[in-house]
């Protein structure tokens, strides 16, 4: 097989990876979880963007708000 | 004696940017030797406690409560910075937030509101970043992860779980992103155009995005996947997946590719799928040797040759003459000192040194570079690492470290050339410059000579043409990039004339 048909099967394959392609279709639209000056900065510049009034969750415990998205589906 | 001085308030939550202005605002008080306010995270606990902040009652402190903490001279001080303190927190932070009118507190009621939402951006103290990401994954979210402080093991396990769901993970510690043309974090305002980019690193992306820009060109999208993917442990699980983005992106024409140096097997990796490409891509893997690379892709040891390559553009020819700007450097006088807020234009910066044939010296050396403390007389800082930034803000973001270190340099009759990095764009400090030119000014005239560069564009926020003229006016040299600064500083050294 020459070179160029050789890519020409290989740049398919990159392509039938699984990469979910909608996040490069256009302008994102964000939840924005923690520093509020980022959703700031995007509404600025028209971006859709929902700002979460996050607190740690769990009572602050690391370790059970680990565990506790581990179970989340 | 110094007093330490606890307040513990449960169930009381603001974003780390609130709290370290109130830090700042604290410790600038009469009598107090210094102060934090952080959340009771047990990554928390132990910085409060090194920096000799913490009272023995708080260690029983979660991440649920925010601790305030104040070393004074004596409890009277203490006692008024504390009240100083919760007067600050009672202040309405307006301004913030003003988004939608709706505030939801997860981020399952967010995606109610937002059900085409498809990235989740997370700032969230580190210690719950990898919690709240695997539950925007599993929500259906990409994820660009700001924070940083998350395991490896956490990384690999949330790079895993995104690419079985066919999802993106640009992080943990990811700075800078633009997607469609919009900036996200710390990014610059840069024309849509076909050059795509991947990077490990944010200020890299920063700086060739830039130069794309000042030469008339555009980019795709800009993708940070975080600084560790193409390590071993995680295997470039994140590079992998942008690769196949931007191969698959119709307005991706030319793939660019920025890293600190990989593991050899992940590189080989990697450089195995971008032979695979249908797509020009270039390569710049910042203090490694050209690897064996295919046709379609072109090496660039500096973050400038990555953005002449893509471009297609070389800036050879635009070069102003710096020597008629240069002053004479003072007698006596033969270090270089660099004092960087971007680890990558540090790393950059080493490289033209070691090119050059000249030693250097790092607190994060490059290949070839040596560890701070070595001897070796020219340094370059970053001071962004974590000995620097350990709770305190970035210097992009608040210059205070930079401005002590910059202070001490100017005042140092050993040091010839001070480089500095000027970092703008969306999230960094409204004007760095003129932070800088404050400092400098306040130094007199028996000091060494600055050399600075500006990472950004015209277009950004503090504006790039606006920066550079504050430089000028304030006596310092400007080259027309971070490589350039460099360059022109170790031509200071040599100058005959």
């Amino acid at each position: 097989m020459n070179k160029a048909s050789d890519q020409q099967k290989s740049g398919a394959q990159i392509k039938e990876k699984t990469v979910q392609q909608s996040l490069l279709n256009g302008p994102p639209q964000v939840i924005n979880l923690g520093l509020a000056s980022f959703a700031d900065e995007l509404t600025k510049q028209g971006t859709v963007v929902v700002h979460v009034d996050w607190s740690p969750p769990a009572r602050g415990d690391v370790e059970l708000a680990n565990l506790l998205s581990k179970l989340n589906e | 004696m110094s007093k330490i001085v606890n307040r513990v308030c449960a169930g009381l939550f603001l974003d780390s940017v609130i709290l370290m202005q109130i830090s700042r605002s604290i410790t600038r008080l009469d009598g107090v030797e210094d102060a934090a306010l952080m959340i009771g995270t047990p990554s928390n606990l132990d910085l409060l406690d090194n920096a000799k902040l913490l009272a023995r009652a708080s260690r029983k402190a979660t991440g649920g409560d925010l601790i305030l903490a104040v070393r004074a001279r004596d409890e009277t001080a203490a006692a008024s910075a504390l009240a100083k303190a919760e007067i600050l927190l009672e202040r309405p932070t307006v301004g913030h937030t003003g988004t939608t009118t709706l505030r939801p507190r997860t981020l399952r009621s967010a995606q109610d509101i937002l059900p085409a939402a498809n990235l989740a951006l997370i700032s969230v103290p580190g210690d719950f970043a990898a919690a709240e990401a695997r539950k925007a994954l599993r929500a259906g979210l990409n994820v660009m992860l700001f924070s940083d402080n998350v395991s490896l093991s956490e990384e690999v396990s949330l790079k895993r779980e995104a690419v079985a769901a066919g999802l993106l993970v640009m992080g943990p510690d990811c700075g800078t992103a633009i997607i469609g043309g919009v900036p996200l974090a710390f990014a610059n305002q840069i024309p849509q155009g076909a050059i795509g980019i991947i990077g490990a690193s944010g200020t890299g992306i920063q700086e060739v995005s830039s130069l794309i820009a000042q030469a008339g060109y555009g980019v795709s999208h800009a993708l940070g996947v975080g600084g560790r993917d193409l390590s071993d442990p995680v295997g470039g699980i994140s590079t992998l997946a942008a690769l196949a983005m931007l191969e698959a992106d119709s307005a991706t024409r030319h793939i660019v590719l920025i890293s600190k140096p990989p593991s050899q097997s992940v590189a080989k990796r990697v450089i195995d799928t971008l032979a695979h490409s249908e797509k020009p891509c270039t390569v710049c893997f910042l203090g490694a040797d050209a690897p064996s690379l295919p046709d379609n892709v072109s090496f660039a040891r500096t973050l400038k040759a990555a953005a002449e390559l893509a471009t297609g553009r070389s800036s050879k020819n635009k070069r102003p003459e710096f020597k008629s700007v240069i002053p004479p450097v003072p007698p006596g006088r033969q270090r270089i000192h660099g004092l960087f807020c971007g680890g990558t234009l540090s790393s950059e910066a080493q490289v033209v040194f070691l090119d050059q044939g000249v030693s250097v010296a790092s607190n994060a050396p490059i290949p070839g570079a040596e560890a701070v403390g070595s001897g070796t007389s020219h340094v370059l800082i970053d001071l962004g690492s974590d000995e620097y930034t350990r709770g305190r803000p970035h210097p992009m973001i608040d210059p205070t470290v930079r401005d002590e270190e910059l202070t001490k340099a100017l005042a140092d009759p050993t040091i010839a050339v001070i480089l500095l990095d000027v970092v703008i764009g969306f999230g960094a400090h409204p004007d760095p410059a003129g932070t800088i030119v404050q400092v400098v000014a306040a130094a007199g005239t028996e000091r060494p000579i600055v050399v600075a560069s500006v990472t950004g564009t015209d277009d950004d926020p503090q504006d790039r043409r606006t920066q550079v003229a504050k430089l000028v006016d304030g006596g310092i040299v400007v080259a027309p990039t971070n490589a350039d600064a460099a360059k022109l500083a170790l031509s200071c050294l040599v100058r005959d004339d």
